[in-house]
């Protein structure tokens, strides 16, 4: 295995496991991604609009305020006791320090996400039927892009005076494309249309991942240098 | 002369540039009102057009130079490029707020409403809202070689953005259209308008050029009180 490709899984694997042991921050966003369908349920008003032509914004928006809380973490955890100082010391190249960070935030993420959806069918009463390993594919789609601008974005956050404020202000507009690809994706998903329908948004998700990871790797370094 | 002094220079410099335009916008006026015909359907509203389309010009030029600059900076690391990135954003985003102003009050009469999700809409709205974050960051930031290294990446990935969100917003409108949407008329237009026009978006020019001039002054003055110009 290449040493960069080691040395990512390392630090993703640190990050994990120092989540695991804790778990308090991921019970905290599976709690509030919960709380926030249940204000959903409670801001619409059922007799005007039936909960599913409302469920795939419902289910995006919530996606969307759970991975800027679990963002927010990333490198909150890392002043602690100058954390990244050790990390910037240690013998890693910065794009794997980025990555590894990327994956290691994707995996928070996607738990959230993960018990997020069987919640959001609970209480929205959406047949997900054949529509699930699509709704996955989009979803994993979606959030890899927005994931690693924030996470880019997160490193610089903390060390402004109001981290928790600067990184939605700094994130949301370039959430804007993958929200807008993943809910017209996941709406056509739940109606059942053909895949067709579907292409040029699930294009626009996949370019969208692949110039920002790559830029965000490669911009990495000018945000963590000393 | 002390670098001071010529910081203080330029803002004067800037500021005389400034004045000019200013008087010259009230110039572009005088010919929008009394030397351009009126628009035969839109009637005298349309002379605010004189006006929002040279600001949202303006405006998108100061945020691309954002962009660029930051790709400059973080490849030549000099500190000219940061401060010139800096005052274009703030212009920029000074620009945007007379876009967005003009933009309802003359979408209401025309219209019919204040605010329509039309993609070039959105994606100004947008642009707007990212650079007013980016000066959001370069004032939470104390260190100056952090600022500038952090702004100079949001500017670059802004700029990348751009693409994206007009896309998005795109697909999504041609996909959904509403049940109304109105255009403003006319595709091509009037050679007496097009010429107030381009009048007036040079005056915004020599309005930009003179305000980034204050600012880059100001910006020099604030370096030196932060502990000298050589501090990067």
């Amino acid at each position: 295995m290449p040493e960069s490709i080691r040395l990512t899984l390392a630090i993703a694997a640190k990050d994990i496991r120092a989540e695991l042991r804790s778990r308090t921050a991921l019970l905290s966003a599976v709690v509030f991604a919960a709380l926030v369908l249940v204000i959903f349920n409670f801001a619409r008003d059922p007799t005007a609009l039936a909960a599913v032509d409302l469920a795939p914004s419902v289910l995006w928006v919530t996606f969307a305020l759970a991975a800027m809380v679990a963002l927010n973490r990333a490198f909150t955890i890392e002043r602690e006791n100058g954390a990244l100082d050790g990390l910037l010391l240690a013998p890693v190249p910065r794009g794997a320090l980025f990555l590894g960070k990327l994956l290691a935030n994707l995996a928070f993420v996607g738990t959230v996400e993960a018990v997020t959806l069987p919640l959001f069918v609970l209480f929205f009463n959406v047949d997900l039927g054949r529509a699930l390993p699509g709704i996955v594919g989009v979803t994993a789609l979606a959030t890899t892009g927005f994931v690693a601008v924030g996470t880019i974005f997160s490193a610089m956050a903390v060390r402004t005076r109001f981290a928790e404020l600067m990184l939605p202000v700094l994130l949301l507009p370039f959430m804007v494309p993958p929200l807008i690809g993943a809910v017209q994706v996941t709406a056509r998903l739940l109606d059942g249309r053909p895949l067709s329908e579907m292409l040029g948004w699930l294009r626009l998700l996949a370019l969208y991942d692949i110039v920002f990871v790559t830029l965000c790797t490669l911009a990495f370094a000018a945000v963590m240098d000393e | 002369m002390t670098p001071a002094d010529s910081a203080r220079a330029l803002v004067r410099r800037g500021a005389a540039v400034t004045v000019v335009a200013l008087l010259a916008l009230a110039g572009v006026y005088v010919l929008a009102l009394a030397y351009t015909p009126v628009e035969a359907r839109q009637g005298l509203a349309q002379k605010i057009f004189y006006l929002h389309v040279p600001a949202a010009w303006s405006a998108l030029l100061a945020f691309s130079l954002v962009g660029i600059c930051g790709g400059l900076y973080l490849w030549l690391n000099d500190r000219r490029l940061d401060r010139f990135a800096a005052s274009s954003a703030e212009v920029g985003v000074a620009f945007g707020v007379v876009m967005l102003t003009t933009g309802p009050i003359w979408a209401k009469p025309i219209w019919g409403t204040w605010w329509t999700w039309d993609a070039r809409l959105t994606l100004t709205l947008f642009l707007f809202f990212l650079f007013v974050g980016y000066l959001a960051l370069r004032a939470s930031l104390h260190d100056p070689s952090e600022r500038a290294r952090f702004s100079a990446v949001v500017g670059v990935l802004g700029l990348l953005l751009v693409p994206f969100i007009h896309l998005s917003v795109y697909l999504f409108r041609t996909l959904h259209p509403q049940p109304v949407v109105l255009k403003p008329s006319a595709p091509s237009l009037p050679p007496e308008m097009l010429r107030t026009l381009l009048v007036s978006a040079l005056v915004f020019l020599v309005l930009f050029a003179g305000l980034v001039t204050i600012r880059y002054g100001l910006a020099l003055l604030e370096e030196e009180r932060e502990g000298g110009f050589d501090a990067a």
